[in-house]
């Protein structure tokens, strides 16, 4: 098994309010089913992209780190077989039909720290 | 001793024949496209000698097969010994394939390697990939062309070709691209784009985007195969068959495209003796053949347009109505505005230029053909049927302006310099 990131890519709209009605239930349900099916490692939803901060060299600039019509509101790793395998469990996600997208990369390496007792 | 002369022959016929079944065998073992390709390409060289020395074998693929894979095995436990993990290429079941390479393959050419082949093409053809490394790979790969006619072909340099190869394969092994047929519910969209890479390998070597010479017949003859390697292995899929019948017809008028001088012939003007009548005829069997049972697809409509022009006796006695009607069935599953500025010529025909004229003017409005030379080049034309002669050579400047071959704009400077010729 290979890990994949799924970079989960959203339009960027106002402050708290959603883009699609009902977009915030539809990636619940889909990550529930990923959690169910075992392929999910790890999966991270960002507060709005408004609210990032970003430090190129030493400057420190408010915003995201790239300027473009959609952000990255939330990524995941998952485990799958082979990238076909990937493809189609990152084409379930709904941002693909909420007017983003999903941007699915080979993880290399990496690992989880585990933190016992940490609040 | 066998003759030198005969070796080469039986090596090259192997090589035309079955490099794709001898390298997706060797890429199941090796599970490195890299590793493979350099395994085969060290049974193909060894086969030269040892194919003098022994005689020629009577199944050369069989042959090629065990020892590109014996080396494959080889490079495999070198490895093994160097890295502990092999990442690779995702081959399912690839294990019990890892004693399979000591085997003699006698038996691999008719029983599952056919499938093989497929998985290589549709390997070299997944939609992970760019248009352009999906040709690539799919003629370096599936027909053994080298990288550096490959180049040459697509008019790049040498390392630029290999290194855009090379980041498509280690895209391949990095994100795990599997070597396998796709399900069956996403083999019709993969599909299309295996047929749309053979199909721009039969434009590109009909109408080179520039040079000198209007055909490419080194392109054309891959396409060929490919399409005939595909209708083997897919019989049943119709569009596959549309496509082989498409290829077939473009093909059969290739030698009169151009005149003696390699000045551009129109299709009213080529001479329908030359066109090869056996590949005309095997089209037109397809074509029959596909169009029963269901709605046709692009390819076989386009093939149906294509035989009809060529099952004509002269350019005025063809069935233009027909034409049109295959036309409108065409934009019905293929609505491109090219299809459409198509159309246009066969309007002319049945309703006159004037009618024609007032289409071609909507695609122009519509504005996604306005880098297309063809658009101007046939306004140009219909212009001129209608006495105009002043605005067709607009338009024919116009078209002037926006092709890169050779052999096309001295056709268009001819009508240029003749505008009251029709």
């Amino acid at each position: 098994m290979a890990q994949y990131a799924i970079l989960i890519h959203a339009r960027t709209h106002a402050e708290g309010a959603e883009a699609v009605p009902g977009a915030r239930e539809a990636h619940d349900r889909h990550f529930e089913d990923l959690v169910q099916s075992g392929v999910l490692v790890a999966a991270f939803a960002l507060q709005p992209a408004g609210t990032a901060t970003s430090i190129r060299g030493d400057v420190v600039t408010d915003g995201p780190f790239l300027d473009a019509k959609e952000v990255i509101a939330g990524l995941a790793v998952i485990e799958a077989p082979d990238l076909d395998a990937a493809l189609e469990i990152a084409r379930a996600n709904p941002a693909t039909w909420q007017g983003g997208g999903v941007e699915v990369r080979p993880v290399e390496g990496g690992f989880v720290t585990d933190r016992p007792g940490t609040a | 001793m066998t003759p030198a002369p005969d070796v080469a022959t039986a090596v090259a016929d192997a090589h035309r024949r079955e490099w794709a079944l001898v390298l997706a065998a060797t890429a199941r073992v090796a599970r490195d496209l890299d590793v493979a390709e350099e395994c085969v390409q060290e049974a193909y060289a060894a086969a030269l000698a040892g194919w003098a020395r022994d005689g020629i074998p009577d199944n050369p693929a069989a042959w090629l097969t065990t020892a590109a894979r014996r080396r494959a095995m080889d490079a495999v436990r070198r490895e093994r010994t160097l890295r502990s993990k092999l990442p690779l290429l995702v081959v399912p079941g690839a294990t019990e394939d890892d004693r399979a390479a000591d085997r003699p393959a006698a038996v691999e050419p008719e029983g599952v390697v056919p499938d093989e082949r497929l998985r290589l093409i549709f390997l070299c053809c997944h939609p992970a990939l760019t248009q352009e490394a999906q040709i690539a790979l799919t003629l370096r790969l599936v027909c053994g062309v080298t990288t550096a006619d490959i180049a040459r072909a697509f008019l790049v340099a040498e390392p630029t070709m290999a290194a855009r190869m090379t980041r498509a394969k280690k895209k391949i092994s990095a994100a795990r691209v599997p070597f396998r047929l796709p399900p069956a519910a996403e083999l019709p969209d993969r599909l299309r784009a295996v047929l749309g890479v053979i199909h721009l390998l039969c434009t590109a070597g009909h109408t080179a985007p520039s040079g000198a010479s209007l055909v490419r017949t080194d392109l054309a003859d891959q396409a060929l195969r490919l399409a005939r390697m595909l209708r083997e292995l897919m019989p049943d899929e119709r569009e596959v068959r549309g496509l082989l019948a498409l290829l077939l017809v473009t093909d059969a008028r290739r030698a009169t495209r151009v005149d003696a001088d390699g000045r551009l012939l129109r299709l009213e003007d080529q001479d329908r003796s030359r066109w090869d009548r056996p590949a005309l005829a095997e089209a037109h069997g397809l074509i029959v053949d596909g169009l029963r049972g269901g709605r046709p697809g692009r390819y076989l409509l386009q093939a149906a347009i294509a035989s009809l022009h060529a099952g004509a006796p002269s350019h005025d006695r063809t069935d233009w109505p027909q034409i049109v009607a295959l036309y409108d069935a065409l934009l019905v599953v293929w609505p491109s505005p090219v299809v459409a500025l198509n159309r246009t010529v066969a309007v002319s025909m049945v309703s006159g230029p004037e009618r024609a004229l007032e289409e071609v003017a909507e695609l122009e409005k519509d504005g996604r053909l306005a880098r297309y030379q063809y658009l101007p080049a046939i306004k140009a034309d219909l212009l001129q049927r209608l006495g105009r002669p002043e605005e067709a050579s607009i338009a024919y400047r116009q078209a002037l302006e926006l092709t890169d071959n050779e052999a096309e704009r001295a056709f268009l400077t001819g009508r240029l310099a003749r505008p009251h010729q029709a």
